[in-house]
């Protein structure tokens, strides 16, 4: 079986500081792969390089059997590959009903796109219940459903969410880590990142410890749930 | 004796102008955040582009069919002048800090004016344009409205309105607003935020061509140096509405307008103020206005605070 988006020793950049210094995993069709670790550790500039955000310094990227270092960030979405973005990023000043529809900018497929707004809407009734209203007005749980909700409308083959749990409410955070699980139950492939270990771990296929721009460790979620080394510094256990 | 009704008429007819160039100043900083001193003369070439047009039309063309032609060249010109100043002046600088396009724009406003006067054909000194002649329109005894008032009040609101239904109905108006909330996310959702940045500074310039062709109809001339103190005077109208809003750039066009007119009219008549009256006044007054606001409302009379920017 190929991998659905194989990355190999990726190295990425800010100036002359190293962000991610030679990382390589793979995410396999209808897996959830974590990769966990603190501030600072390159998960997020990993997402944004994958989105062609962040331009690589060197590695390879392949999704779906293309490479896609030199694809623009616009026209990564049309390949299949969705983010929704760390701090949610939402359009404030838009409603949540026009956040939905950008999010399936590039389809031309009206029906369609309708479905998957009322999808989105039985996926989170408070969305369709204030539809009409300014996305900047949503709680932060509330957004973070609406970048889930957003990313999802351009039917992807991989769905990047990149820390979905932050800032959330403890309720909050279990509706969120529910809903993921939904996702993997219809076959969706998602690559998560999360400082929140305990709850990204016990759903992961795989995971990837990452500390200053390396992935340290690796193996099956529930490997790493259990792994002395990582419930030390990442579990907050003596 | 100043009659109200005929001062407000001319106010709003100014302030239309200046609306129709702040559209300008205001769309491109909502998306990149970049005043684009180099607006005031992309509206003066606008002025030169209508004028060659008007050149290339056989004599004796009436005005009424002339004046499509001529907004037509003036756009094709402005347009064309601002996409490049985008695509090689400004966007190598997009990630640069702040002050280094902000220095382009001023160096590119000095050279743009500069090759006008150097090889427009005897725009060394101001090249007349066709009037708009003939009676004004007379609607009271005190009030009556010139030929070329009348079209920048025609004009302008339905330049406005025809925006106004782009940027909130169509699709590439739902992703300019996509791209000036938050540019990168726009790139996730698909949007190509470099066409949408083009798109911002073409519908600029094409508004200042239309500004243009009003302003050259109104004086009966144009020259290489209009653009530079109306410029000045839209951009304070689209900060005073708040910059970043296109209905505050009308609002703000306007406003500034019917202050001028009226500071023009009537300080000169408020006892021991007769000295800073007159049309040599308008221009401190209208900043005096312009700080006023600012004071009490930072954001401008229609602008987001700050803050919302996420």
């Amino acid at each position: 079986m190929t991998a659905l988006l194989k990355v190999e020793d990726l190295k990425v950049a800010y100036g002359k500081i190293e962000a991610v210094k030679g990382i390589s995993f793979e995410v396999n069709e209808g897996e959830i792969v974590c990769l966990v670790g603190t501030n600072g550790a390159g998960k997020t500039t990993t997402l944004r390089t994958l989105s062609g955000l962040i331009k690589p310094k060197s590695g390879t990227i392949t999704f779906d059997g293309q490479p896609l270092a030199a694809v623009p960030a616009h026209k990564i979405v049309s390949l299949g590959l969705a983010h929704s973005p760390e701090g949610r990023h939402i359009f404030p000043r838009l409603t949540i009903a026009e956040n939905l529809q950008l999010g399936a900018f590039l389809r031309t497929d009206k029906d369609g796109i309708e479905q998957d707004v009322q999808r989105a809407y039985e996926m989170f009734p408070i969305l369709g219940e204030r539809r009409k209203q300014a996305a900047g007005t949503l709680s932060g749980g509330e957004q973070q459903m609406l970048a889930m909700g957003r990313a999802l409308m351009s039917r992807p083959k991989l769905l990047m969410l990149d820390e979905p749990s932050m800032g959330l409410s403890p309720l909050m955070m279990q509706k969120i880590m529910a809903t993921i699980k939904e996702l993997k139950a219809t076959g969706m492939t998602i690559l998560l990142v999360e400082q929140n270990a305990q709850a990204a771990l016990s759903l992961s296929d795989s995971a990837h410890v990452m500390e200053i721009g390396k992935i340290v460790l690796s193996g099956t979620g529930r490997d790493l749930l259990h792994n002395e080394d990582v419930r030390k510094a990442y579990l907050g256990e003596d | 004796m100043h009659e109200l009704p005929q001062q407000l008429a001319n106010g709003l007819a100014l302030g239309a102008l200046y609306g129709l160039i702040a559209i300008g100043y205001t769309m491109v900083y909502g998306i990149v955040q970049l005043i684009n001193f180099a607006h005031g003369e992309i509206f003066m070439i606008g002025g030169f582009g209508a004028l060659t047009a008007y050149a290339i039309l056989p004599t004796g063309t009436s005005l009424l069919i002339a004046i499509p032609v001529m907004i037509v060249g003036g756009a094709i010109c402005s347009v064309a002048v601002a996409c490049a100043a985008e695509r090689f002046a400004y966007r190598p600088l997009r990630s640069a800090p702040r002050l280094a396009p902000l220095i382009t724009a001023i160096g590119l406003s000095i050279a743009l004016q500069q090759l006008v006067w150097q090889f427009y054909p005897d725009a060394k000194k101001a090249v007349s344009f066709p009037e708009f002649k003939g009676a004004a329109f007379k609607i009271t005894d005190s009030l009556a409205i010139q030929r070329a008032d009348l079209f920048v009040l025609i004009l302008a609101p339905l330049c406005m309105l025809a925006l106004g239904v782009f940027v909130q109905k169509s699709r590439s108006g739902r992703a300019m607003q996509a791209t000036a909330q938050d540019p990168d996310t726009a790139k996730l959702m698909g949007i190509n935020t470099d066409r949408i940045i083009v798109m911002a500074f073409a519908i600029g310039a094409a508004f200042a061509a239309v500004a243009a062709v009003a302003y050259g109809l109104d004086k009966g001339q144009i020259n290489f140096e209009m653009g530079f103190i109306l410029g000045l005077k839209a951009f304070t109208a689209a900060v005073l509405g708040g910059i970043g809003n296109i209905y505050g750039a009308m609002v703000g066009g306007v406003v500034l307008g019917l202050a001028e007119a009226l500071s023009i009219a009537y300080i000169e008549d408020i006892p021991g103020m007769s000295q800073l009256g007159g049309g040599a006044w308008s221009n401190v007054w209208a900043f005096v206005l312009l700080i006023v606001v600012l004071l009490v409302r930072p954001q401008g009379l229609l602008g987001e605070r700050v803050a919302d920017r996420a």
